[in-house]
């Protein structure tokens, strides 16, 4: 009876590894390649008459921005109040629960905000994104764009990229300002200080450093989110089955990319 | 340079891969202007393959082909872009954009590429319907269609350019029969009316044989034949014949190479048992 031999095992194992790599390595540069091509279609199409649509961007910032702000209050709030509640429970012990306003303030700003709104719009506008390329693919409507003369990157990919550099931004600041009255009206309940002294203490502890901190990393979130997205939907092979591995794969990366980015930068930021 | 003035299309030694595998070994092909030409073969005898090239959503290995007198290897991206504007495609399952009602997925080539305003765009819009017979339909999603008007909307937004050439992929696949003459009739008066030059995949032989003014035989990646109807049906080639009776393809498969594929690595006598 055929029995496969360890050497032939080892190379196989070998082979995937090697496949492994040079596939992510592939989109790695097929990420770069689209960014390039992004950049392109948005300075040149104009000039050859294929303009990036003002009327697709902004359908896409709703879909991006708009319709997830009710989720990210809702998140960003119990983020707000979970901190206040940490906080003051650490800070009691030393006697020092009124300075909690320090610890809050920073956290929301310059981490938690960002994070959880990257987090969100990775799972919900990045998984909707390489959906919605794979299905595109698979039905032939990128085909059917391509012979139309319609480049696919320009049409599909320029829009939700511009989308949410925008929106993961602002919706950072709206997060900030929601993650803080929560935890201000947390303290006001907790510790009797009023929202009044709680925002003047924000205002004097915050500088225009740590919000653009928060800012920067939400910028690079959201290409993080748009790149992955459209890489995974675009290898999309097979029907449905394909479609349902890509969009669990994109949220998987986005959210680690996420994570390993924003620790990168909080390193390099602090030193 | 044309062969002759009057071809839209020449393929001439059209080597294909996909991966390691060879799909299209040497195809040579004319299109004459204002002609059906039906592309016919087996399941995996590269016709669809053929068609993705003469789309142009393939990178070929090696040969060349000229679309409307242009050598597409030598375009720029501009020459390139106004070739796509005059070429239309009708894809086996429509390729409509499910987001969009059938009227703005009519609508999205005269968006693109041209300077009309709204209402005169909805104007054609309308009236491309009608031809396709979808007349009052532009508001509806795709969703809300039936497979043959999935059809016509696809042959709707394919012609809107007014095209010189339009491909059809299996336009008559997983229609009842007579949704699919209907589909075949539309094929010819777009060919009459509007004077395109039309190159249709199918594997649909009643179809193939209203339609064609010629028909090419594709088979394992090689031509069989070119000829008219009647030349294709009379045929003595044994494969061309085998096709036309649906005859199945008598298989002498070494048992070797039968196990080798199987087990994925070479079979040599004291591996079996």
């Amino acid at each position: 009876m055929y029995e496969p031999s360890p050497q032939n095992a080892f190379i196989k194992f070998c082979e995937r590894v090697g496949r492994t790599t040079v596939s992510g390595v592939e989109e790695i540069g097929h990420g770069g390649v689209l960014i390039g091509e992004s950049f392109y279609w948005l300075i040149y199409g104009p000039r050859v008459k294929q303009p990036v649509r003002l009327g697709a961007i902004f359908q896409q910032m709703m879909e991006v921005g708009i319709h997830a702000m009710p989720i990210i209050a809702l998140l960003v709030a119990s983020i707000g109040a979970m901190l206040a509640i940490q906080g003051i429970h650490t800070l009691r012990i030393f006697g020092a629960e009124s300075r909690v306003t320090i610890g809050i303030a920073f956290s929301v700003v310059r981490e938690f905000a960002p994070l959880i709104i990257g987090i969100v719009i990775a799972g919900r506008s990045g998984s909707a994104l390489a959906a919605r390329i794979g299905t595109m693919k698979i039905n032939q409507e990128i085909d059917a764009l391509k012979v139309m003369g319609v480049n696919p990157v320009r049409f599909l990919v320029v829009p939700s990229l511009i989308a949410m550099v925008i929106m993961v931004p602002m919706l950072t600041i709206f997060g900030d300002i929601v993650g803080l009255v929560a935890a201000g009206l947390y303290v006001n309940a907790d510790l009797g200080i009023s929202m009044a002294a709680f925002f003047h203490d924000v205002v004097d502890i915050l500088t225009i450093d740590d919000i653009m901190h928060g800012l920067t990393k939400s910028f690079l979130f959201a290409i993080l989110i748009a790149v992955i997205g459209v890489v995974n939907g675009a290898g999309v092979e097979g029907g449905a089955d394909g479609v349902g591995k890509a969009t669990t794969r994109s949220v998987v990366q986005a959210i680690s990319a996420i994570v390993m980015t924003d620790m990168v930068f909080a390193f390099v930021a602090t030193r | 340079m044309n062969k002759h003035a009057n071809n839209v299309i020449e393929v001439e030694d059209l080597v294909t891969h996909y991966g390691d595998r060879e799909i299209l070994k040497g195809v040579t092909l004319d299109v004459h202007d204002g002609e059906i030409m039906v592309i016919m073969g087996g399941s995996g005898s590269g016709k669809s393959t053929l068609l993705r090239h003469l789309m142009a959503l393939e990178t070929k290995t090696s040969g060349t082909m000229r679309i409307l007198g242009q050598d597409i290897d030598n375009l720029t991206q501009r020459d390139f872009f106004d070739l796509r504007k005059k070429i239309g495609v009708a894809f086996q399952g429509g390729a409509l954009f499910s987001s969009m009602t059938v009227g703005e997925n009519v609508m999205l080539p005269l968006y693109e590429h041209t300077d009309l305003d709204q209402m005169t765009m909805e104007i054609m819009i309308r009236m491309k319907l009608e031809v396709v017979e979808l007349g009052g339909f532009e508001d509806l999603k795709p969703s809300e269609l039936s497979g043959g008007m999935i059809k016509r909307a696809a042959f709707a937004r394919a012609i809107v350019m007014d095209p010189k050439i339009l491909f059809c992929d299996e336009p008559s696949a997983g229609l009842d029969p007579v949704v699919a003459s209907a589909l075949d009739d539309l094929i010819l008066l777009l060919r009459d009316a509007m004077q395109m030059s039309i190159v249709v995949v199918t594997h649909e032989l009643e179809s193939a044989f209203k339609i064609a003014d010629r028909i090419t035989v594709l088979d394992k990646g090689h031509i069989l034949m070119v000829g008219t109807v009647d030349e294709v049906k009379n045929s003595t080639n044994e494969r061309v014949y085998n096709l036309l009776n649906r005859v199945p393809e008598d298989e002498n498969m070494d048992m070797d190479e039968y196990l080798q594929r199987l087990t994925g690595v070479e079979v040599k006598e004291e591996t079996i048992l």
